[in-house]
């Protein structure tokens, strides 16, 4: 009999709508990968029992750990689909893969979730550098020490891994999460970046800043792109002592 | 006073650039994109951006020497003043970028660090690690988000852009776009639009591009009337390694730092590669071209790979166009320059780049065609800054920047000059767009009738519908495999007039098919099944300009060869007939210049595209034989420049 790949995936279909799974079976090939075996999906169009379904809902765009799209929960664990190889897949976790949303952001609709606020916490730490203007100036000069430290930080895709990790991040206390403490670390780390530091901090000390971080260090275990985040978060955290003393003593 | 408004379709390089300079101009623009924009594909590229620099400038390098190396590159087939306005940027680019905060790599005193890519002689490459692309449009999101939150930019993620809205003069007035969640269609007035919609790799199925570069922005505007250029010229990149999914590169970096493609000397050589002795190695690349060596520009070594492997049997995998790209022998900090693409490659190959060659394939990569756009030469020969006509579409209104346009690489790019075109389109546009506003000032899409947006909506609405709710037995997926196959078998490295008429064929039978695809998913929230088979049918209409373009096109010109018409390089044993041969060979090229020198333009018709030829203005740098040092080829060079010296009015 020909080899097959089983697949269970958690669907839904509107964001208020109740989850349930589908099963689908797609032939074996050697390399394949999450994203490819959710494009069979779609062109095969029904389960492993034969019945016809709307095709599974999912976000990819590079399809090679780049773009950050693609994050979902496969066989437990947050992770990039493309580079969820099967036969690692298989190797590791047995015959079945389960596919399930990320949980710490709302379904739209069967793997894809809306990643928003991610994006909202980048400007509520004011991640950019807040440059003069678009003309031809002179650049700074950056030492190379400084550049190797700053570069991993601004490899951040906004994948969401840290925060589907994260047990602080949940409704009650809205946690903006181990990526915007790094971004803005990153951009304090800046010489032009800095001038916006104070903002920065303000930030990071308000509701749902670094207060609720609780030191769990799930979030960088799980970074694909291994950003030391609770490095990041330790700076920031004496950072922001230093910030609050010498607020309080300029009172 | 009314306000203008801009729209920016796409939020790449060359959307964010648009997008940050209008802002800073004082004008409002509203931002739609497929994705979020940070996950553009842009995020892709990996090996770095162009510029003169005060290193290369101190061994002889120039603005102009760039714009040299980029139309010969080119194979001569853009208009150079466009080009010599880029190159002429492309310093002032990377220190924006620079500032901007781009992490890029130093050097122990703190300058920044450069590489050498294809296609030139000088290190002129800036670049971040192996994720230049990413870390440039991070930048630029970050001071696009910035604008959003001063208010000068509104964004619209997740939407799609479905075709421009033209008044009954035929001016862009504004867009239709479609919610990708809620499904909802409604029109976007605006006085200027601009297109910044990437490149078209999907049409050959598998490439190395994003899921999203599917050319269905471009193909809408080109059935509204835009005129779609050089569709026939397509990149493939000599390595990638080839997925289920899609094929990944591996960056010409690798080549930059010091990587060497070989393959082993006898053929089905089964040997472990690093037990196979220098001497039993065939650096094939470095043979053939001493001066550039591994670094030819891609459609050569491209074309080489594919010599070596058909033509002498030497692929390292049986059947395949696959040969080896050997980085072990690079010291650690090299390595730590490319680490993305290791990563990559380690990821997909399960093997370590580091102590073990890679095997490498050719795969698509980008479309040097796209929009046809206007520009306004200057009297020094480059563009006249802030002139409405630039970057415009043949839609008066509607502008098209980054690799949706056609404006800069002609028949072949050189690596590390897309990143380029993209910032310097999408920075140079908006003075002009500027201007257009001004002298608009008259009509502003506000005073437009309600009406004219809501048909054009209310067309796109019953479209969408009539799709969802269509059974049919055909499955768009499928016939997606169907293009990519016969478009990759028959209009990718080695074009013949017989495979690509086969092409044609198959594709007539796809339209058919087309008209019977059935959709798996009726459903009015994300629905992405109706989305991608709507996708599918601008593939079609893209893949008839290009192959199309292909069959008409009888010459060899950069990343376009067509075997059958190649000029036969000139043959002798003695200098006589030798130099004989090569005065033969070069009135051949310059009769094959006379007639094909010339820019494709496709324009849309019910019954197809209809396509005619546009002169190219070489006035600054004439064409020239492309030999790149190749062994063997001086005696053409030669007797050219003396052609050229004969034909040229005598001086005084
Ligand atoms: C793997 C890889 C590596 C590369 N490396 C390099 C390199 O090192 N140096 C170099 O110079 N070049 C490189 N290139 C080429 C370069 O990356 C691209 O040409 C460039 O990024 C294109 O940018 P863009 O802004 O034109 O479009 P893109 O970045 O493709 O952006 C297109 C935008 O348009 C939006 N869009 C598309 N269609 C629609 C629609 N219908 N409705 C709404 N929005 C839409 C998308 O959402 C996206 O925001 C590389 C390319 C690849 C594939
Ligand atoms: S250290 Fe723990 S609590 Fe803090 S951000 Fe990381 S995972 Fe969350
Ligand atoms: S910090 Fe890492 S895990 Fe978190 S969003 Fe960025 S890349 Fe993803
Ligand atoms: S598709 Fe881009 S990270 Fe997976």
């Amino acid at each position: 009999m020909e080899r097959t790949v089983t697949l269970q995936i958690r669907r839904q279909d509107r964001p208020d709508g109740p989850s349930y799974w589908h099963r689908f079976e797609i032939p074996y090939q050697p390399q394949l990968n999450v994203i490819s075996c959710l494009q069979a999906i779609a062109e095969l169009g029904r389960t492993a029992d034969g019945e016809r379904v709307p095709p599974v809902a999912w976000e990819c765009g590079c399809l090679e750990e780049v773009c950050g799209s693609c994050t979902m929960v496969i066989n437990g664990r947050v992770r990039q689909a493309c580079t969820a190889l099967v036969d690692d897949l298989l190797a590791a976790d047995g015959e079945v893969i389960r596919l399930e949303p990320m949980t710490k952001f709302p379904v739209v609709r069967d793997l894809v979730v809306d990643r928003g606020r991610m994006f909202e916490a980048l400007k509520r730490v004011r991640a950019w550098v807040p440059v003069d203007g678009y003309y031809d100036l002179p650049t700074p000069r950056i030492e190379q020490a400084a550049q190797q430290e700053s570069y991993p930080l601004t490899r951040c895709m906004t994948c969401g891994c840290c925060l589907e990790a994260c047990p602080q991040v949940n409704e009650h206390t809205g946690f903006i999460g181990a990526a915007a403490i790094s971004q803005a670390m990153l951009f304090n780390q800046h010489p032009v970046g800095r001038t916006e530091a104070e903002a920065r901090y303000r930030a990071l000390m308000a509701k749902g800043g670094i207060g609720e971080c609780g030191n769990a260090q799930n979030c960088v275990k799980v970074c694909p792109k291994n950003i030391p985040l609770t490095d990041s978060i330790a700076r920031a955290g004496r950072a922001l002592t230093f910030y609050a003393i010498k607020h309080y003593l300029d009172k | 006073m009314v306000e203008q408004r801009v729209i920016i379709v796409g939020g790449g390089l060359a959307g964010l650039s648009a997008a940050m300079k209008l802002a800073e101009l004082g004008r409002p623009v509203d931002l739609i994109s497929l994705v979020p924009v940070k996950r553009s594909h842009s995020v892709c590229a990996q090996g770095g951006i162009n510029a003169v620099n005060a290193i290369t400038r101190q061994e002889g390098d120039t603005e102009y020497r760039h714009f040299d190396d980029t139309v010969y590159g080119g194979d001569f087939l853009q208009n150079q003043p466009p080009v010599k306005e880029m190159c002429e940027w492309g310093p002032r680019i990377v220190d924006l970028m620079d500032r901007l905060g781009v992490m890029f790599n130093r050097t122990p005193e703190g300058f920044r660090d450069q590489r050498r890519f294809g296609g030139t002689l000088f290190r002129r490459t800036a670049f971040a690690g192996a994720t230049t692309g990413q870390q440039l449009l991070y930048t630029l999101d970050e001071q696009v988000r910035r604008w959003e939150v001063m208010g000068r930019v509104r964004k619209f993620e997740g939407w799609e852009f479905l075709g421009p809205v033209l008044d009954h003069e035929g001016i862009c007035r504004g867009v239709v776009a479609q919610h990708l969640t809620s499904m909802e269609v409604r029109a976007f007035p605006a006085d200027a639009v601009v297109l910044a919609t990437g490149g078209c790799g999907l049409i050959f199925g598998k490439s190395t591009m994003s899921m999203m570069c599917t050319g269905a922005a471009a193909a809408r505007a080109f059935r509204a009337g835009a005129r779609y250029a050089n569709g026939e010229f397509v990149q493939v990149h000599p390595t990638a390694i080839p997925g289920a999914d899609k094929h990944r590169l591996m960056s010409e970096s690798a080549r930059g730092e010091g990587g060497r493609v070989w393959v082993p000397a006898r053929p089905g050589d089964t040997r472990d590669p690093l037990a196979i002795p220098p001497s039993e190695r065939r650096y094939f690349l470095e043979e053939k071209y001493p001066k550039y060596g591994n670094l030819v520009p891609r459609d050569i070594a491209t074309r080489e790979i594919f010599n070596i492997c058909v033509n002498e049997g030497l692929s390292v995998q049986r059947g395949e166009y696959c040969v080896y790209l050997d980085l072990t022998e690079l010291p650690p900090e090299r390595h730590r320059k490319l680490e993305g693409i290791l990563e990559i490659y380690q990821k997909f190959r399960g093997v370590d780049p580091r102590t073990v060659p890679m095997k490498i394939f050719p795969a698509v990569h980008y479309s040097m065609g796209g929009l046809w756009v206007d520009y306004e030469r200057s009297a020094s020969g480059g563009l006249a800054a802030g002139s409405p006509r630039n970057q415009m579409t043949s839609i008066p209104g509607l502008y098209a920047i980054g690799e949706a346009d056609y404006q800069y690489h002609g028949a072949n790019r050189l690596g590390a000059n897309s990143l380029l075109s993209c910032i310097f389109s999408g920075l140079f546009c908006a003075p002009g767009i500027d201007c257009y506003l001004a002298e608009a000032l008259k009509r502003s899409a506000t005073d437009l009738s309600a009406r004219l947006f809501e048909s054009a909506a209310a067309e796109h609405r019953e479209q969408f519908r009539l799709m969802a709710g269509r059974f049919g037995t055909e499955n768009p997926y499928t016939l997606h495999r169907e293009l990519g196959q016969t478009m990759t078998r028959n209009v990718t490295v080695v074009r013949t007039n017989a495979g690509i008429r086969e092409t044609l064929e198959k594709l007539d039978e796809l339209e058919d098919r087309y008209r019977r695809v059935g959709s798996t998913d009726g459903g009015g929230w994300a629905n992405q099944n109706v989305v991608f088979a709507r996708s599918v049918g601008d593939m079609l209409t893209l893949a008839r300009v290009i192959a199309e373009g292909a069959l008409r096109r009888d010459e060899c010109r950069g990343a376009h060869y067509k075997p059958e018409f190649a000029i036969p390089p000139p043959r002798g044993d003695d200098p006589v007939t030798l130099r004989a041969e090569a005065l033969r060979w070069c009135q051949a090229f310059r009769r094959q210049n006379e007639r094909w020198l010339k820019t494709t333009i496709a324009t849309f018709t019910p019954d197809g595209p209809a396509f005619s030829y546009e002169p190219v203005d070489t006035s600054l740098i004439p064409p020239r034989p492309r030999t790149y040092g190749m062994v063997g080829a001086e005696i053409v060079e030669d007797v050219w420049k003396q052609m050229q010296a004969e034909a040229a009015p005598a001086p005084g």
